[in-house]
């Protein structure tokens, strides 16, 4: 393999929330979203990061793309470390790395066309492009994500949300990226609508070399697009593997639980399937369980797991897994 | 228009639903013939709700399946009597013997919350953030059931239990925002069953929740199913919640049915393009895909203001032709199932025995 | 069923069909959220009709000045005090020094409004400004400048403009800058608070990915989107500038004999009342007629700019 696009080692996002005591001076309460996540990117390849709400997956990405300030680690884009980049510093790595939202229609402004919408890239990090070359540039866009470019002075409330996702798209796409961060493009669309825009995200990756890091709550959409998976679950990273290894073989109770409560739709298979049902709730993430995060809720927890916090371990190729009873197994 | 429901009236309806696959000896509980529901917005009527006819039979459970503009949200407000203020309902909604619709608003207000419920996908809407948990669940009891606050108090705490709440008598002290949102849905369950409605609405009560939230709200259902007797009407978008849930489907297309069922049957062999084109546009969990691409529905969703003439999934059909210029009647085949397409079921099928021949 | 043959199958291209597309071409055409509102705000009547009794006090104001025989400060001893009248061409009358109300209650609506356009005009500019940028730059730069306003707002104003009477004299240019001066500070508040949820919404952080530099994001994004509220508070904001101007003149602090304004007019209509209540009665129904169409402007606009609050 040739040098890895996305180096992430050991990243951590972390939030200030409230103070630990009343005085202004105490200490920041600090909300740890992401901790210790590692994990390289090959250009053109498609990472899938899955995990429930609160699990961290949408700071992670928001971090990668310098929208969070990195409170630890390092990453490293290109060779080019962008922990403590300045604001202006982003600037010039905004065309390479861009990035796709949940929400189609609040993440275009309202009152932008929607060619306004796709040319704004261009026009701030290209500056020096004539108009006509503006013009011609967005409506070879639009054509490409399946956009008739006679729309292009419509506004976006005039268009369904897959629509917009594709002006979305296709404003990521304008400059020319290597890297496209997807935070959960697909969960806001109806279901006919989805595979259409998975369909065009995977087009477009085959046909440009894109690498993309895919963010979803859906497995079977992680499953269909991604290369490559990492389960997160309260900032860490739980299990990690080939999409296919991960979905056949998975070793980590979460992922295990987390597959088996995707509903299938086959009321033959639904019905007769075992859900791994996970009691209780979340836990805090300002205040998470010692040792392993997930052994809370864990149906296989042992007294070793609270002791210290289970390392990534690899079981061979790419899948690796952090469970103490998986470390227990392996030296047993 | 004729009535070929006053047939469908004077037969009890466990008479047409032999062999459904399994025995079925209750009776029906809600008949819902020619619902229709429109609203008068700025841009024009807009058709949400066209004809719908189904019937419920008591402790069963009916998937109601569709996109945004399908109109299934709708039709559950308008079971509700909670249309908003520019919405109208017409047709007949039979439940105990009397029609929903034609109820005053303080006979509906008796029948809402004793014997149907409804639960929201948002549990939020469903409650009071400025009161107890406690105090919302004993109010309800209070109104419905005339109990005192201790006998009250006592039957909140148990519906708390049997929802899975643990330390029920400690939370029914709290407020709604100290809860996760898994267990505010629990509290709204819990609060729908209260009065052991004998039909509960759930309007995409897991689409808020992550999916092993969902798991768990789902199994909740099933139990609370089998031990109260509850029929559910479950509106949802995900195929595969119908599937895990339901016996019956109706799936909806811009305000109308394309096609109804029993939930194996339909599953098994679709009868019409739409919900063959929703079954191969989402990506499986139980399957390795042959090809990268997703079948797709090509085209974007109904504009309700300018729906075309004829079939309404026309502009996106693969299989129509002239005869889908004009609208498809909803047809019986087959044992207990509609379909409205002009498209012979053989020819659909035909890729389906080829790809197994 | 999931067979490779009938996912095929259903990814073949659309069959043409003639006649589906011709009936579905006409149904949507483009238009701006600006277009929306404007068809909105001409369905409200009494918004429309507020507008056009505005536009025509505003055009009398400017304009029917002219055909009067009388200038606004000349006194007509002969015909003091008189009641309207056609013959002497005192179409409202004359006050007690005999100068002809029609003309005074013309003009003075001229200042009047240029008042409370002039409070708006400043509360739009300073106001959306200074809110948008405290409210996303936000962190200690957001405090500062909160606070700096808070500071402004406390000052006692009524005391500011007495003792700037007392020092300068009664001109014109004081009442307008100490309009301004207490006109931009809630919108400010208000734009601030736009700002802070907006700031939120996925296009801003979009704005950022797409290389938009902060200021970029505020002129270009933020400004934008909160103008429909600054619209509908600064049509507001002039009926209570008008006020406050006439509260002044009322106080006597208010512009310089014999220049004059609607308050200027009540304060002297009000001391004639029982002798010529015509005084009190034009200019306070002009003065009523203007705040009422504004705030049903304001109103319509509201309900045109925001149609999920009706």
């Amino acid at each position: 393999m040739n040098a890895p696009l996305l180096e992430v080692r050991d990243l951590k996002v972390e939030f200030k929330v409230g103070r630990e005591g009343w005085a202004p001076w105490s200490p920041a309460r600090r909300l740890k979203a992401v901790q210790e996540v590692s994990f390289t990117l090959a250009p053109g390849e498609t990472l899938g990061i899955v995990g429930e709400s609160g699990c961290g997956k949408s700071s992670l990405a928001r971090a990668l793309i310098g929208l969070n300030p990195i409170a630890g680690g390092s990453v490293k884009f290109a060779g080019r470390e962008l922990a403590g980049l300045a604001e202006t510093e982003w600037q010039a790595l905004r065309a390479d790395v861009q990035m796709i939202f949940q929400d189609p229609l609040s993440s275009l402004d309202p009152r932008m066309t929607i060619g306004d919408i796709i040319a704004e890239p261009l026009r701030w990090l290209r500056p020096g492009m004539a108009p006509a070359e503006i013009k011609a540039e967005v409506e070879r866009v639009m054509t490409r994500v399946g956009l008739q470019p006679n729309v292009i002075n419509r506004y976006p409330h005039e268009f369904s949300g897959g629509q917009c996702q594709r002006v979305g798209i296709a404003r990521a796409l304008i400059v020319k990226p290597k890297l496209i961060i997807c935070d959960e493009p697909v969960s806001a669309l109806d279901v006919s609508i989805q595979a259409q825009v998975i369909n065009l995200l995977m087009d477009l990756q085959r046909e440009d070399g894109l690498a993309l890091i895919f963010i979803a709550h859906d497995l079977a959409v992680v499953r269909h697009i991604s290369d490559r998976v990492l389960v997160m679950y309260l900032g860490r990273v739980m299990e990690t593997a080939d999409a296919d290894t991960l979905f056949r073989a998975s070793a980590h109770p979460y992922t295990r639980a987390l597959l088996s409560a995707v509903p299938i739709p086959d009321p033959a298979l639904e019905r007769s399937k075992t859900v791994q049902i996970l009691e209780g709730d979340l836990p805090s993430p300002i205040a998470p369980p010692s040792g392993c995060v997930f052994r809370s809720r864990c149906p296989h927890a042992i007294a070793a797991c609270g002791v210290g916090v289970p390392k990534l371990e690899r079981r061979g190729g790419s899948h690796a897994v952090a469970c103490t009873l998986a470390e227990i197994d392996a030296a047993g | 228009m004729t009535d070929p429901h006053a047939h469908a009236r004077s037969l009890p309806p466990e008479g047409a639903r032999v062999g459904s696959g399994r025995p079925r000896a209750a009776a029906s509980l809600l008949q819902v013939r020619n619902l229709n529901v429109r609203f008068a917005t700025p841009e024009g009527e807009v058709a949400a709700v066209n004809d719908l006819s189904f019937d419920l039979a008591e402790g069963e459970s009916l998937g109601i399946v569709g996109e945004s503009g399908s109109g299934k949200s709708q039709t559950a407000f308008a079971l509700m009597g909670l249309l908003a203020k520019n919405g109208r309902a017409r047709g007949e909604v039979i439940y105990g013997g009397a029609n929903l619709l034609a109820l005053s608003e303080a006979e509906l207000n008796r029948r809402r919350g004793s014997e149907i419920a409804m639960i929201y996908q948002d549990p939020m809407t469903a409650l009071n953030p400025y009161l107890s948990v406690g105090d919302q669940l004993t109010e309800v009891l209070r109104f419905h059931k005339g109990m005192d606050r201790k006998a009250a108090f006592a039957e909140s705490a148990r519906m708390l239990d049997a929802v899975k709440i643990a330390e029920a008598k400690k939370r029914l002290g709290m407020y709604p925002h100290e809860f996760s949102g898994g267990m505010r849905q629990r509290v709204v369950i819990a609060m729908a069953l209260l009065c052991r409605p004998k039909l509960l609405i759930a309007d995409e009560p897991t689409t808020a929740l992550d999916v092993t939230v969902q798991a768990q709200i789902l199994r909740l259902l099933q139990e609370l199913r089998r031990d109260f007797g509850t029929a559910v009407i479950m509106i949802t978008h995900d195929l595969g919640v119908v599937a895990g849930v339901c016996d019956q489907v109706l799936v909806m297309y811009a305000g109308r049915v394309m096609e109804q069922g029993p939930a194996e049957a339909l599953f098994a062999r679709p009868s019409h393009p739409y919900t063959m084109g929703l079954l191969h546009a989402v990506p499986r969990m139980d399957h390795n895909h042959g090809s990268d691409q997703l079948a797709t529905i090509p085209g974007n969703p109904p504009n309700l203001l300018a729906l075309p003439p004829g079939c309404p999934f026309a502009p996106r059909c693969v299989e129509r032709d002239a005869a889908c210029l004009t609208p498809a009647p909803l047809t019986d085949f087959d044992e207990q199932r509609r379909r409205a397409c002009h498209r012979p079921i053989e020819h659909l099928l035909r890729a389906e025995t080829e790809g197994a021949a | 069923m999931n067979t490779p043959t009938t996912a095929a199958r259903l990814m073949r291209p659309l069959p043409p069909l003639p006649g589906l597309d011709e009936a579905l071409a006409q149904s949507i055409q483009g238009r701006s959220l600006w277009a929306d509102a404007r068809r909105r705000f001409l369905k409200n009547r009494a918004a429309l009709a507020s507008l056009v009794i505005l536009g025509l006090i505003v055009l009398l104001c400017a304009f029917a000045a002219l055909p009067s025989p009388h200038a606004f400060d000349d006194p007509d001893f002969e015909n003091m005090h008189i009641a309207p009248e056609l013959a002497t061409a005192h179409w409202f009358g004359t006050d007690s020094l005999g100068r002809d109300l029609y003309v005074r209650t013309l003009l003075g609506g001229r200042i009047s409004l240029m008042v409370g356009a002039l409070g708006a005009l400043v509360a739009v500019l300073i106001g959306t400004l200074y809110g948008a940028t405290a409210g996303f730059l936000g962190g200690k730069t957001d405090s500062v400048m909160m606070r700096f306003l808070e500071i402004l707002a406390s000052f006692p104003v009524m005391f500011l403009v007495i003792l700037l009477m007392t020092f300068f004299g009664r001109e014109l240019w004081l009442i307008f800058l100490a309009i301004g001066a207490v006109s931009w500070l809630d919108m400010a508040r208000i734009v601030r608070g736009q700002t802070l949820s907006l700031k939120r919404k996925e296009f801003v952080e979009a704005a950022r990915v797409c290389g938009v530099s902060r200021w970029g994001i505020i002129t270009r994004h933020i400004v934008p989107n909160v103008l429909g509220i600054v619209a509908v508070y600064a049509t507001l904001l002039v009926p209570s500038m008008i006020l406050f101007e006439s509260f002044l003149s009322y106080l006597g602090l208010g512009v310089q004999e014999p220049m004059t304004s609607w308050g200027a007019l009540l304060e002297q209509g009000a001391k004639a009342i029982e002798a010529a209540p015509w005084e009190l009665a034009f200019p306070a129904g002009f003065l009523v007629t203007t705040l009422f169409c504004f705030n049903f402007i304001g109103d319509g606009l509201r309900d045109a700019l925001d149609p999920k609050e009706r």
